[in-house]
């Protein structure tokens, strides 16, 4: 989960990062005041959670409030990759002498977290360490000894760095490192970590990522920034259909109907699980079919909870068949998921036989389910059918209805 | 044979009390696994299914060898539970809980690596081999594994644990059985990965093919295709991508934890370059799976 800019730099602050003067403003009026309050040459930048806003006019630069109420216009009714920016975050300008790159990350084959420290910053990293390996180091840490600042240092000085550069840029380092392991970041960035023409360093601009299974532990950390527990950060905001889907899933704590996302095709799906979601939205695509939403049922939810799930997805405009599978399952009973979507086509005034295109999920009590769904009319398949035909068997009837 | 878990394994459970715990224990002592202790807190003198239960892993494994432990705590709980089993001597952990901060896990890993103890997930389904025993919900009850899982020489890992069942299920219509199959975990950073189970089905003489299940992100997938050339791997192995259509819609969450794609992660076209490189076949549908065995495991 991305935090923006400003949230990213107030919790660096929280933990002592130096940063520049400034603040984020809602309104062009705000930035005026923001400007004002800083004095002198102002710098302002969309607030957005996407890279790439200098190249699409999301940052500014102001002399005077006047100049930054003007740039904070533009820039607030500016979208980027189709994101309105929370708000402009007016800061000071400084002139700055050098940059640097300090991130904390995840190497994923080492399993341990990994200090990315390099002298050549503001650009991408990935290229700097592409064509000039030697000014970019790794450092990894141990997640059972406790945190040490010598390995901030470690980092910073097998680029080469020395001097009062190594002992002013350790502790920010060090800041940087602590916030990533006490809040269970997945990213902590600053990029760039500028060196002024005085000497000092500060934090020009920052990048975290807090993983999405660790909100409920920092939920106090998210609120103090002011991070609404409803926000899922993801690359576009939630649909109203994909609220009522996340509603259904909260209504009853058996089994899972979760991760409903919308679509815009015209075939239902209710699937899971994990794994089988992603295989069967891919056959669905693969056969030529149109998915109005995706989904991931599992556990064992309750008739109830299919039913809801069944009636929403019924309720989206143009889809007019639903199509019900999964890999055979071992804990979901496949008599309760029939129960469930039979019982959501009827409370929506529509035929299951006619409505479900197909149902293929075998296993647990699959006798019971093929029983009720036999008694329906409904078209079902056994495990000898397998994802990608049952997948072809739906596409078809969508197609010859 | 198998790997990891054989019919005389000793298996304890950690919150063997709770609902699905509970269900594990049932389904596990149907299977035929030896279950012989159970531990949540306070609980000592109860039992579930005759099995006992303890308020600590020491007070089993002062008393009798324990090889593995499944653990089903829930996640504030999880990585304490795991450090109790380790230290106490268990080799073997399945971490059944999900939404388990990777942080913490990598804390559980650090460990075991010093203890010399291995982990499988977490939020996994387990262990299974045919015939042998299980550890953890893999197959479901008994009479559900029976129908999908048969004996056999195709050691199977997967990152989901439904498609665990559904790939055992295909090979065993195709009358291909299964040596051990493992459900390695959804997440991002996960106790054992397929290079590190590679050479535990390499040692094993029964295990003469690898299926794999694999989806986005992470970099699992290019770890084994670099094992596999590094190693010259014995074992043909032939893999399945899901989720293909999330390399269209970057920043978009859908499965398990784990496919997030961050960074200049693999999309599922590299991964599937990357493994077509290093001699991996990679079966465009799960049904294509059995004929794309059989045809390497006629060059053996």
């Amino acid at each position: 989960m991305r935090l923006y800019e400003y949230e990213a730099k107030a919790l660096f602050a929280r933990h002592g990062a130096p940063l520049l003067k400034g603040r984020v403003a809602k309104t062009p009026a705000e930035a005026r005041d923001a400007a004002a309050e800083i004095g002198g040459p102002t710098v302002l930048k969309s607030q957005v959670l996407t890279g790439g806003r200098m190249k699409a006019g999301g940052v500014k630069f102001a002399e005077t409030p006047p100049e930054a109420e003007v740039a904070a216009t533009a820039i607030l009714a500016l979208e980027i990759k189709g994101q309105k920016p929370r708000g402009v975050l007016v800061e000071q300008r400084a002139p700055v002498a050098k940059e640097f790159f300090a991130a904390v990350t995840w190497d994923g084959r080492r399993k341990l977290p990994v200090v990315v420290f390099s002298d050549m910053g503001g650009i991408d990293i990935e290229e700097v360490a592409e064509k000039h390996p030697e000014h970019v180091s790794r450092t990894h840490l141990s997640t059972l000894l406790p945190f040490s600042p010598h390995r901030a240092k470690e980092a910073i000085a097998a680029v080469g760095i020395s001097g009062d550069d190594l002992t002013r840029l350790t502790p920010i380092v060090a800041t940087l490192i602590e916030v990533f392991l006490r809040y269970d970041l997945t990213l902590a960035e600053i990029n760039p970590l500028g060196k002024l023409q005085d000497g000092r360093f500060l934090v020009l601009d920052g990048h975290v990522d807090l993983e999405g299974d660790a909100r409920d532990k920092h939920a106090k950390l998210l609120a103090d920034l002011g991070v609404g527990k409803d926000e899922t950060r993801e690359a576009r905001p939630p649909t109203p259909f994909e609220i009522r889907g996340a509603q259904v899933d909260a209504s009853d704590h058996r089994g899972v109907a979760g991760n409903v996302k919308e679509f815009d095709g015209d075939l239902g799906l209710i699937i899971g699980a994990g794994g089988g979601s992603l295989t069967l939205f891919d056959a669905i695509r693969k056969h030529g079919g149109r998915p109005a939403n995706y989904c991931e049922i599992g556990g064992n939810p309750s008739v109830k909870k299919t039913c809801e799930l069944t009636r929403l997805i019924l309720s989206k405009p143009g889809v007019k068949k639903i199509a019900v599978m999964m890999n055979v399952v071992s804990n979901t009973r496949v008599d309760i998921v029939a129960r469930g979507v039979i019982k959501g086509c009827i409370e929506s005034g529509k035929k299951p036989a006619e409505t479900i295109a197909t149902f293929r999920i075998p296993g647990a009590w699959e006798d019971d389910g093929f029983k009720i769904l036999r008694k329906y009319g409904v078209d079902y398949c056994d495990r000898k059918i397998s994802m990608y035909e049952a997948a072809g068997r739906a596409v078809a009837k969508m197609k010859a209805a | 044979m198998s790997i990891l878990i054989r019919r005389d394994t000793t298996v304890i459970i950690q919150g063997i009390t709770g609902r699905e715990a509970v269900n594990l224990t049932r389904e596990g002592l149907d299977y035929g696994t030896k279950i012989v202790g159970g531990v949540t807190p306070g609980r000592a003198g109860r039992d579930v299914y005759g099995v006992p239960v303890y308020d600590c892993v020491r007070d089993i494994t002062s008393r009798t060898r324990i090889d593995g432990s499944i653990i089903t705590v829930p996640p504030r709980f999880t990585r304490d539970a795991v450090f109790e089993a380790i230290e106490a001597g268990v080799k073997l952990l399945v971490v059944v809980t999900e939404r388990i901060p990777r942080g913490e896990v990598a804390q559980m890993v650090e460990l075991a690596r010093l203890r010399g103890a291995r982990i499988i997930g977490p939020n996994c389904l387990g262990i299974l081999s045919p015939d042998e025993a299980k550890m953890g919900g893999l197959g479901g009850p008994a009479v559900n594994v029976r129908r999908a899982f048969t004996k056999g020489p195709i050691g199977v890992m997967s990152r989901s644990g439904g498609m665990t069942t559904e790939i055992a299920n295909t090979l065993s219509a195709a009358g291909l059985g299964q040596s051990t199959a493992v459900s390695i975990g959804g997440d991002a950073i996960i106790g054992s990965t397929y290079a590190e189970l590679m050479p535990l089905f390499e040692e094993d003489a029964d295990t003469k093919a690898i299926v794999i299940y694999s989806e986005p992100g992470g970099r699992m997938e290019a770890e084994l295709a670099d094992w596999v050339r590094e190693h010259r791997s014995r074992l043909p192995i032939v893999a399945f991508m899901a989720g293909r259509f999330m390399d269209e819609m970057p920043g978009m969450r859908f499965g398990h934890a784990g496919t997030i794609v961050e960074g200049r992660a693999d999309t599922t076209a590299d991964k599937i370059e990357r493994m077509k490189a290093a001699g991996i076949s990679v079966a465009e549908r799960i049904e294509d799976i059995p004929a794309l065995v059989k045809e390497r495991l006629k060059g053996h």
